[in-house]
């Protein structure tokens, strides 16, 4: 979707402002909501995926106006809503009201915990041959589905080389949807700078992006 | 962000609803059996206490120190990470970025907040925030000027935007005046910015 989480090469927010010494969270309810997104995700209440999507659906006003962990909130708590896991009454009355929905892997248990440690596996077994090839040019389609999509607004129409082939992996605008894993060939396409952003770009910067074979064309 | 100060009463008060929110919905997930508030303080603990910078530091530092692991490390940093024990255990598909003199590498999610977590742990806030996803690949020696990181005029700036399930960690370059330095002495001197490209390694003796 075309939405404002898609900020590559937009301008006006000003200054990148490093805190030094940083905490790891800056509360206490920070850390909670992070620990509920991994846990939930270990028992398979979402993918990645589509709680990623349920981020970007926040309306715009208030994803701009969030801290990260406030929307990774606000997705988790609507996402568990509208797949069944819990009701807006028991929202607002903060207490379980109706009875659980099974989760697909069980309750993430202290002793598992290690194991959601590392990061899920995402590679797949090819369906079929790669379209293409290591210094292939391709052309970033122009697509604008309203749904989950990683193919940034910046690159699209734009033509790219293809650097690195990752293998086939699961496609995040499918599994978004809950359509299925479809896995698609991933790969490392760059692009010139002044090629994106033309006289305004910096000719010495070069920008890749990891696309997925369906949002490439031959150029 | 900084132009939102003038913001701070309604900020402080939007705390504290959303403390109050998070609560409850911690509540109502441990009513419905859907998570164990002891697993949740591991999870919590884990990036606290054990999951950090240090990791990536222990692994620039031995590929500053070992041609070898470094030669791994760049075609297959998963695989080569996972033959170091004492390093935190990575997933599938980490990509190291190797600076050169002749190339800076950056690291970027521009949709979201794509990160190494295994090898620098939870991103600070400036990675997550519009600033740098919005202008890294666009402007990314103006967003270098706001780290203080000056590149030589012709070096090429390579920007990888973490769109997949790929992850990335760069591999900065050797300060200076390090020779026969060991890995442990090496390790303080990679910090989280130079794994980002973001920054540079510290040079030994240089104030930080």
């Amino acid at each position: 979707m075309n939405g404002v989480h898609d900020m590559g090469g937009m301008d006006g927010f000003g200054k990148v402002e490093a805190e030094p010494n940083e905490p790891v969270f800056h509360a206490e309810w920070e850390s909670r909501v992070l620990a509920m997104v991994r846990a939930m995700g270990a028992a398979g209440a979402f993918n990645i995926d589509t709680s990623r999507f349920y981020r970007e659906t926040i309306p715009p006003h208030v994803y701009l106006s969030s801290s990260y962990y406030k929307k990774w909130f606000l997705g988790l708590e609507e996402m568990l809503i509208e797949k069944g896991y819990l009701t807006r009454d028991e929202v607002a009355a903060g207490h379980a009201m109706q009875p659980a929905k099974a989760l697909k892997h069980g309750k993430l248990a202290l002793a598992d915990v290690e194991r959601t440690m590392v990061r899920g596996k995402f590679a797949r077994p090819a369906p079929a041959l790669a379209k293409f090839n290591i210094g292939d040019r391709v052309r970033a389609k122009n697509i604008h589905p309203a749904t989950h999509t990683r193919l940034p607004r910046y690159v699209r129409g734009h033509v790219g080389v293809i650097e690195l082939n990752h293998g086939c992996h699961v496609f995040p605008d499918s599994a978004a949807m809950e359509l299925g894993e479809n896995p698609q060939w991933l790969y490392t396409v760059v692009f010139e700078g002044s090629d994106l952003w033309g006289a305004d770009g910096d000719p010495t910067s070069k920008v890749s992006i990891d696309a997925f074979e369906p949002y490439l064309d031959p150029a | 962000m900084s132009e939102h100060h003038h913001d701070h009463d309604h900020d402080h008060s939007e705390l504290s609803e959303t403390e109050l929110r998070v609560r409850a919905l911690e509540t109502i997930l441990t009513e419905k059996g859907y998570v164990e508030p002891a697993a949740l303080d591991a999870i919590i603990q884990a990036y606290e206490t054990r999951i950090g910078p240090h990791n990536g530091a222990r692994v620039v530092a031995k590929a500053w120190t070992d041609p070898a692991f470094k030669q791994a490390l760049l075609e297959d940093g998963s695989k080569a990470i996972g033959t170091l024990g004492h390093v935190s255990r990575v997933g599938d598909h980490l990509v190291v970025l190797e600076n050169t003199p002749v190339r800076h590498n950056m690291v970027v999610c521009t949709l979201c907040s794509c990160y190494p977590w295994e090898m620098l742990g939870l991103p600070p806030v400036w990675y997550k925030a519009a600033p740098y996803r919005s202008r890294a690949v666009k402007d990314p020696r103006g967003v270098l000027a706001d780290f203080d990181v000056t590149l030589p005029k012709d070096m090429e700036i390579r920007v990888w935007d973490s769109t997949a399930e790929t992850r990335f960690l760069v591999l900065p370059m050797r300060p200076e005046g390090t020779e026969g330095w060991s890995e442990e002495q090496l390790a303080e001197l990679v910090t989280r910015d130079s794994m980002i490209g973001t920054g540079f390694a510290k040079t030994p003796g240089a104030p930080s």
